[in-house]
């Protein structure tokens, strides 16, 4: 693997008689999202003010693209923050500023651009992220969410290189808060920056990141990526992300991951071997121009949507669901052949197309005064399976077997 | 007993040593207090040295412009009546002391060096600690506590350069202008008490006034002004800056303590260095 643009290697950071991180090694690579989990309290944002050289450690060696911090001449050190822009978990915003003055400050401060340039790059942030009605008031007049957009508008006007969230998505709502993480999803792919994420959202989190860092009993026990996390056998899976993960998606509705596992084994107990059951996989192909049109608040109450009427149409007949990935949605049918899953699907797709349409129209246009119009794709796909079958066989097989529906 | 005798040994030290640190406790305690006036003092000597280098940096100007606006202009109000007030009352008292003498003809004189020496730098400084001053470790003192001072350094931008910086500009150029607009406005309520009211004659005030009134003495009285304009903004913007690490108390609590003992220990200090710089330009 490259070079890690950040990394620890046995860092030791106390406050006093505290110690916050003890002997924490971590590797965090360009261009991708990388999320750093664990309880609150757990030394989260400690760690990310590190990268940041907020703190320093009290033992240990941060590296830069390979070079110690401490190696670094000034000069080195200034050009490195320069490339790097930090989302606090307060917000930080000044109070005494409009929302539009606070987002220009770094651009008026560090930059000689015009005024023009500076109000060009503003409104353009300004628009990403929802605040033009919000634009000239205090930051004391604002929600909690519209603070948090602020605040991610600061961070990004600089279009810096590496971004550092520091619980980007605290105290939203299941819509805003997923809203939030797309969006970050989506400018780390728009502009390429290296997102490194301080959250305990899961399994939210977990749908927009490339690597997740595990912070547990003051070091980190774990990284890799979110499906390797999902078989990490350590009393951190157990405690933590049982705790944090609960039994349903605050978003859709739809039963976790984790209980859609503990479901199927279930079900799986108290079968014969000849029994079959039934997997659908939808997917919501447009979900992307959903966004690009009505933006990111309308695509998470359409993936909502989706949640509503999947759990509607196959929880009332014995079913359970969970979402995949952040577009993807998985339903399990137990006693049931291909032919009744058939209809059970049309009807759902009836259902859909007749009120599931509609009800995220409205959910994008309250989100939007925009008339235009975007092609609605969703696709879904069925397979049947044997308690002896591997679930995760089975998936793929549905997901091949998709079509539009 | 052997239990007995073995307790009284071994108390007998630690008596000996709560004794001798009872003894001690006084001079640890000052030692420890002058240790941390001492640590203060470079401290603070160190951030008006860095906030003085960040004068001339570019962007400075429209933040500097607007402290002039906020310590300057907007207090001229307040000087204006306290300065009218402090001559008002410094004429009524002179002249009843100087008729005994049939003197009363000096009260110009007595009135514009007094004011111009003395009270203008004096009071001025005072009266902008209470009202700028208060405001510049409140206002610094949020910002720190709620991660503002922490955000501008990881958007490059120098906290000392953004907000201590232009303070303390503001304050050297207000705290001089201010001085002579009280010396002004204090020698007219002198006027308004003796003249208007007391009967001297109104040619003779003035001319006291002109004739005793030296260049010196005007620019001793600014030289006053700078230096009281450096400590009140070093120590109030100290304060502030530094609020999160006090010992006695944190968050809100600690932004009071730090605008109480800002102004405090700008109130004494302009006093102390009256004395010295008055003793240097005499």
């Amino acid at each position: 693997m490259d070079t890690p643009l950040i990394e620890f290697k046995d860092v030791t950071k106390r406050f006093g008689s505290r110690t916050v991180l003890e002997r924490v090694n971590l590797q965090i690579y360009e261009g991708q999202v990388t999320t750093i989990i664990g309880l609150s309290g757990a030394g989260k944002s400690v760690l990310l003010k590190h990268i940041i050289g907020l703190v320093t450690p009290d033992e240990g060696t941060i590296f830069f693209r390979g070079k110690p911090l401490t190696e670094m001449k000034k000069s080195e050190m200034t050009a490195n923050l320069a490339q790097m822009s930090y989302m606090f978990q307060d917000n930080a915003l000044f109070d005494s500023m409009t929302v539009y003055e606070n987002i220009a400050l770094p651009l008026r401060e560090t930059t000689n651009l015009g005024e023009a340039e500076i109000d060009r790059r503003v409104v353009a942030r300004i628009e990403q992220t929802e605040l033009v009605e919000a634009s000239h008031k205090y930051p004391s007049e604002l929600s909690g969410g519209m603070q948090k957009r602020a605040a991610l508008a600061r961070a990004l006007v600089t279009d810096p290189q590496i971004v550092l969230f520091d619980e980007p998505t605290t105290g939203q709502d299941p819509v805003r808060k997923n809203a939030i993480l797309s969006m970050i999803a989506e400018y780390q792919r728009k502009f390429g920056f290296t997102a490194i994420l301080v959250s305990h959202e899961i399994p939210d989190v977990c749908f927009i990141s490339n690597r997740i860092l595990a912070l547990y009993d003051r070091t980190v026990v774990f990284q890799g990526t979110p499906e390797e996390l999902e078989n990490f056998d350590h009393p951190f899976h157990h405690e933590i992300i049982h705790s944090l993960e609960g039994l349903r998606e605050e978003l859709t509705g739809l039963h976790s991951r984790r209980q859609f596992e503990v479901l199927y084994r279930n079900q799986l107990k108290q079968r014969a071997l000849d029994d079959t059951y039934c997997v659908v996989v939808f997917t919501l192909e447009t979900l992307d121009d959903i966004i690009a049109a009505f933006g990111h608040e309308a695509g998470q109450k359409a993936i909502q949507t989706m949640g509503a009427f999947i759990d509607k149409h196959f929880g009332a007949i014995g079913g359970f669901s969970t979402r995949l990935h952040i577009n993807e949605f998985v339903a399990m049918l137990s006693d049931c052949d291909l032919a009744e899953a058939e209809a059970i699907m049309e009807d759902f797709t009836r259902d859909f197309q007749d009120h599931g349409i509609q009800d995220i129209w409205n959910g994008a246009s309250k989100q939007t005064d925009s008339e235009q119009c975007v092609d609605f794709t969703v696709l879904g796909g069925l397979a049947q399976g044997w308690p002896n079958t591997e679930i995760g066989a089975v998936i793929d097989l549905a997901r091949s077997q998709q079509k539009e529906v | 007993m052997a239990m007995d005798r073995n307790q009284a040994s071994l108390s007998q030290p630690d008596a000996e040593w709560r004794m001798a640190t009872l003894l001690t406790a006084p001079s640890a305690a000052i030692g420890r207090g002058v240790f941390r006036w001492v640590r203060n003092l470079g401290a603070g000597s160190i951030f008006l040295l860095l906030a003085l280098a960040m004068i001339f940096r570019p962007k400075q100007f429209h933040k500097i412009a607007q402290q002039i606006y906020y310590i300057g202009a907007s207090s001229s109000l307040v000087i204006l009546l306290v300065g009218l007030f402090t001559g008002m009352v410094l004429s009524l008292q002179s002249y009843h002391a100087l008729v005994k003498f049939g003197a009363e003809g000096s009260l110009g004189t007595l009135v514009a060096l007094s004011l111009i020496r003395e009270l203008g730098p004096v009071l001025t400084a005072i009266m902008i600690t209470a009202r700028a001053g208060s405001a510049m470790t409140a206002e610094i003192g949020v910002q720190r506590i709620s991660e503002q001072i922490d955000a501008l350094g990881t958007m490059r931008i120098h906290p000392l350069k953004y907000l201590v910086s232009p303070r303390i500009t503001a304050s050297i150029i207000s705290f001089p202008l201010l001085t002579g607009f009280f010396d002004l406005i204090g020698i007219l309520g002198g006027y308004i008490t003796g003249v208007m009211i007391l009967g001297v004659n109104s040619g003779i005030y003035f001319h006291r006034v002109q004739a005793s009134v030296e260049l010196k003495d005007i620019t001793d009285g600014f030289i006053k002004a700078i230096v009281f304009a450096v400590i009140v903004s070093t120590i109030c913007c100290y304060q502030g800056y530094f609020a999160h690490m006090r010992t006695d108390s944190h968050g809100a609590k600690a932004v009071g303590r730090a605008t109480t003992s800002a102004v405090v220990l700008s109130c004494v200090l302009i006093l102390v260095a009256d004395y010295m710089v008055t003793s240097l330009l005499i």
